[in-house]
């Protein structure tokens, strides 16, 4: 089997997940009680009101008539109307998931930059002082509240230091005097496209807190996974063999070894940055940052079904790229997996 | 070539390997010495756990961890190796002296092809020309048989055989053109048919590169073959040492007459394999007594008081045993 074979398949696989959860979001509006067109119309609706609204949404027609037209929109880019905002799920998207994927993406460079150097450290220093601390420190960071923390960086660099912003994007008189095209949606990129370093530095002032605070999971996470799969990989004889002919420390740890021990690292980052899209909603709260997370929340709050499936649509299709591309990084790793695991003959 | 005459290549003089253990310390090597001469392979023969692997480890600076050279030298052209740093140890390692492994597919990267494994042990003792080394590495492969050296450079070890695997992790080994390797059983995990091969191979070296071998196994067979010089080596310590010759022709010492009794011979007719009763001891405690004692036929009584030295019996041949020992007999 051909690499390209290999994930090609998985790419047709990822399909039939997709159309699966559109099936279960479908059924799952179908069972739940509360009718949609009186969740459209609020609860003093008239009875004619309401088999008016029915009728042109088509809730009156056949079930799989409607998967069909659901399945159909959903593809052509139609979301649906969020009861709450009034606006197309999409118009919404366009700010929301842009301002989450910013910060989540900047928390797993952090923990792939910052993360998996010290677990290869922490490793190669088994049991030695270093370690000791890393363990101590990487345990406290997988089981620190966020949101505790978050507002113990706030107390300290906003309110004793000032030198971060409390929360937002970026600062109002930037928005209002210096506004800069939203190319991406990412402000980090679009003000670099723009040329307009002001903003670009007031958008970095405004995310690292948050940022910041989001990767103290990930980050630890990646240095313990790190240091666990490294300590398996150092034991093996091709390590020794390595070392037996003469090859540096560091060419040995973060050239062979680390190649053979990052994949459970990437596949767990993988996890939790698609977990992210939602899971940053407490983050994003306390920084006032407009994303995914405070979106869902307040469509839970105020039972605003469409968006809570246009939602969990988005954070299915972010699963599932994130694993295809990490599977496409092992099996660019990895020979044996792009062989099928047979030999090539 | 007398032994006498030139340096040795190789002196291991009273070297003690010990690993700490909850039950106290793990005494993996006893005061062992030895010298390789250069042009030979040396056999280092005895059962699993008797401190062969440890001690040919020790040559390289690579006793694994927890362990430590705990007392004695390993001189190597006549500079220290227990004295050096890890810095200076890794410029010999690989460029003077190299090693084979048991199981060629654990000992290669699975991740990295031949080339990139091969390329960059040549880079590292040997900087610089790259086009150099692209030839080096395709006439060392072929040189060690190995078919079609150039697309052999692209493949992974999962997609060689395990003789060309063995061939391969060979040439890495001869890669920065050592004076000494140390082979760890190189061909335990290979079929009989390729241990022939392989074992050719070695011979092959020693006489048209001139390179010299420590060979570490525990098939009495192999060594026959391919040994000058052989140390039996039982719970850490040289029971008996000498030429291959002299050893398989006039075994002295009750352990070593008990490994070649064990070997199989097509034309001794007995119907069963002889086996040494008992099992191998235990190396923790400070061993006083001969150590083969508990399992040896012509056990006596001062056996578990005295530990036997390696006494000359003529030739090159030495043993350590009290049925040697007229000193030992009065006490």
């Amino acid at each position: 089997m051909s690499r390209i074979e290999y994930l090609a398949r998985r790419a047709a696989l990822a399909v039939f997940v997709l159309l699966g959860v559109l099936l279960l979001t479908f059924i799952v509006s179908r069972v739940i009680p509360g009718d949609p067109a009186r969740l459209y119309l609020g609860s003093r609706a008239r009875a004619e009101a309401i088999q008016q609204v029915r009728e042109e949404f088509g809730l009156n027609d056949p079930l799989p008539q409607q998967f069909l037209r659901y399945v159909g929109s959903t593809l052509s880019g139609d979301l649906g109307y969020s009861f709450r905002t009034k606006r197309p799920i999409v118009e919404d998207l366009r700010t929301r998931l842009p301002a989450t994927m910013e910060l989540v993406l900047v928390s797993t460079v952090l923990a792939v930059t910052i993360g998996v150097p010290l677990g290869v450290l922490s490793a190669s220093q088994a049991g030695k002082a270093f370690d000791q601390f890393s363990r101590i420190i990487t345990i406290a960071g997988v089981s620190i509240p966020s949101f505790w923390l978050a507002l113990l960086l706030q107390l300290l660099f906003f309110m004793t230091l000032d030198w971060l912003p409390l929360g937002g994007r970026l600062s109002r008189d930037i928005l209002l005097t210096d506004p800069f095209t939203q190319v991406t949606g990412f402000f980090l990129i679009d003000a670099a496209l723009a040329g307009n370093w002001e903003a670009w530095r007031d958008a970095l002032w405004h995310i690292i807190m948050p940022a910041a605070v989001l990767a103290t999971y990930p980050i630890s996470l990646s240095v313990r996974m790190t240091r666990a799969s490294m300590l398996e990989v150092l034991s093996e004889t091709y390590i020794t063999a390595a070392r037996a002919s003469g090859l540096s420390e560091i060419e040995i740890l973060f050239k062979l070894a680390l190649k053979n021990a990052i994949v459970p690292t990437l596949t767990v980052l993988g996890l939790v940055f698609a977990f992210s899209i939602t899971g940053a909603v407490l983050v994003e709260i306390i920084f006032s940052w407009p994303g995914m997370g405070s979106y869902m929340l307040n469509a839970i709050l105020s039972d605003d079904v469409y968006v809570l499936f246009a939602v969990t649509l988005i954070v299915t299709i972010v699963y599932i790229i994130v694993n295809l591309l990490v599977d496409f990084v092992q099996a660019a790793l990895d020979p044996r997996i792009r062989m099928g695991g047979g030999s090539e003959a | 070539m007398s032994p006498a005459s030139a340096q040795p290549l190789l002196a291991i003089d009273d070297l003690h390997i010990s690993f700490p253990t909850p039950r106290g310390e793990l005494r993996a090597v006893r005061g062992i010495s030895f010298q390789v001469e250069p042009g030979e392979i040396f056999g280092i023969v005895g059962e699993s756990g008797c401190g062969k692997t440890v001690t040919g480890r020790s040559i390289l600076g690579l006793v694994p961890q927890p362990g430590r050279i705990s007392g004695g030298r390993i001189m190597f052209q006549g500079s220290d190796l227990t004295a050096m740093s890890q810095a200076e140890l890794r410029h010999l390692r690989g460029n003077r002296i190299a090693m084979i492994f048991q199981d060629p597919s654990a000992a290669l990267n699975p991740l990295f092809t031949i080339g990139q494994q091969l390329l960059g042990i040549m880079k590292r003792h040997d900087p610089g020309k790259r086009a150099g080394h692209l030839d080096a590495a395709v006439s060392l492969l072929a040189d060690l048989g190995l078919p079609q050296p150039e697309s052999l450079l692209d493949s992974y070890p999962h997609q060689l055989s395990g003789g060309m695997q063995q061939r391969a992790m060979i040439a890495m080994a001869l890669a920065a053109e050592p004076d000494l390797i140390v082979a760890d059983e190189p061909t335990t995990a290979l079929d009989v048919t390729i241990q022939a091969q392989i074992l050719d191979l070695l011979v092959a070296l020693k006489e048209k590169r001139g390179v010299t071998i420590v060979f570490i196994t525990h098939d009495l067979g192999v060594v026959a073959e391919t040994c000058d010089h052989v140390a039996v080596f039982y719970l850490g310590q040289i029971v008996e040492q000498g030429t291959a010759r002299e050893i398989f022709k006039a075994p002295r010492h009750p352990y070593t007459q008990g490994l070649l009794a064990a070997l199989p011979s097509p034309d001794a007719g007995q119907d069963a394999l002889k086996v040494i009763p008992g099992s191998v001891g235990d190396m923790v405690g400070d061993g006083v007594g001969c150590a083969f004692a508990p399992r040896c036929e012509f056990r006596m009584p001062h056996c578990d008081r005295q530990t036997p030295t390696l006494m000359p019996l003529g030739g090159q041949q030495q043993a350590a045993c009290f049925l040697y020992d007229e000193i030992g007999e009065g006490t």
